[in-house]
């Protein structure tokens, strides 16, 4: 009885002692994401050979051209966000579900990088209909943003906005069966200068906005070396 | 060495019913905290602060220790227009709560009461389905 107590016990600690160690080496092989110097690419990739027979040149999905609307009434395109990195998401004013959550969180990546014009944010409302330029610009000053220089609060039609949220990664749907009248996922989407999606978070979780927090300096400092280069 | 084994089985035992039991009584004493987390918080924020002048604050709240007698219908029902609390003019679209029982509605209006600094006088069930009848909005459970 002794012995096969013992004998199981200590099946058991080498049980235990073998997953731990599995658990470990999972642990190891996971990518170490504090020590990336390079954001990923998202999307689809398609791989160009080059005329003159050199090195083939890889191009990365991007967000297509749009022309929006903002908080301002101004009109702005890719170009308001020429050499600039953003953070993209979907919301609207009187969705009663996650919009509080995840504006308060883009609202902390905001304060983190207020100071830093390289950085800027844009909020698509998924309601045209309801959220007018002046409910929008309310909503940005009733969250402190007094103008859109930074952090634009944009609309245009409704399909528009639908097709751009598929480009952002942001799965946005009209439902009537949830409260507010939309389904859409609280995501927030990285761009880079290129218009290459290079990251997406989870904005009602604040691990996944500390993560983004974290990759936006990652992003610029790339940013500065191409630009460096470019330079050269 | 035997014996040593059984205490040990014993006393896990023990620990394990200790836990379950802890389990159990921690889980009545949250319910009000775990309807917030579920129903309030994305909104209100997990302290009760509110966001900014969009969403009001329910920490420190002067509407909420004003409006006692409103408060379970203001749960059950929502609320739509301009609200003025702590002298900030809020104007947002607050969803009603057909989904929570009475009772739900009592233990999430104590735990609004007892936090964040409030000092709200707990509601019983009773007062709050006597409250729930004026917006027709009682289920007696």
């Amino acid at each position: 009885m002794m012995t096969s107590l013992f004998t199981r016990a200590r099946r058991a600690g080498i049980l235990v002692g073998g997953s731990a160690l599995l658990l470990l080496t999972a642990c190891q092989s996971q990518p170490d994401t504090t020590a990336v110097d390079r954001l990923p690419y998202l999307g689809e990739r398609e791989v160009v050979p080059r005329a003159d027979g050199g090195p083939a040149d890889t191009l990365y999905a991007t967000i297509p051209s749009f022309t929006l609307t903002n908080q301002d009434s101004a009109t702005i395109t890719n170009d308001t966000f020429k050499n600039k990195v953003y953070v993209a998401d979907f919301f609207f004013a009187t969705c009663p579900s996650i919009c509080p959550k995840m504006q308060s969180e883009m609202l902390r990546v905001y304060e983190k990088f207020k100071d830093d014009p390289r950085v800027l944010f844009l909020s698509h409302t998924i309601d045209p209909a309801h959220d007018s330029v002046a409910v929008l610009r309310d909503y940005a000053q009733r969250l402190g943003i007094q103008n859109a220089s930074r952090w634009h609060f944009a609309t245009a039609s409704h399909d528009t906005i639908f097709s751009l949220a598929r480009a952002y990664y942001v799965p946005a749907q009209k439902d009537s069966t949830v409260e507010g009248g939309f389904a859409h996922s609280g995501a927030f989407t990285l761009v880079d200068s290129k218009r290459r999606v290079r990251g997406l978070y989870d904005g009602m979780n604040p691990d996944e906005v500390a993560r983004l927090i974290e990759d936006l300096p990652v992003l610029l400092k790339e940013e500065a070396e191409n630009a460096s280069q470019a330079k050269l | 060495m035997r014996w040593r084994a059984a205490d040990l089985l014993r006393l896990g035992g023990f620990l394990a019913a200790g836990i379950l039991a802890a389990g159990c009584f921690t889980d009545r004493q949250n319910a009000g905290a775990r309807l917030y987390a579920q129903h309030c918080a994305h909104c209100h924020g997990d302290e009760g602060q509110g966001l900014k002048r969009l969403i009001p604050p329910l920490a420190g709240a002067d509407y909420v220790a004003e409006n006692r007698n409103f408060l379970a219908c203001l749960v059950r029902r929502g609320v739509n227009g301009p609200m003025v609390v702590n002298g900030i003019t809020f104007n947002q679209i607050m969803p009603g709560h057909e989904d929570l029982t009475d009772s739900e509605i009592t233990n999430l209006l104590n735990f609004v009461q007892s936090s964040w600094g409030n000092k709200g006088k707990p509601f019983t069930i009773r007062e709050v389905s006597e409250k729930l009848q004026g917006c027709a909005g009682s289920d007696g459970q």
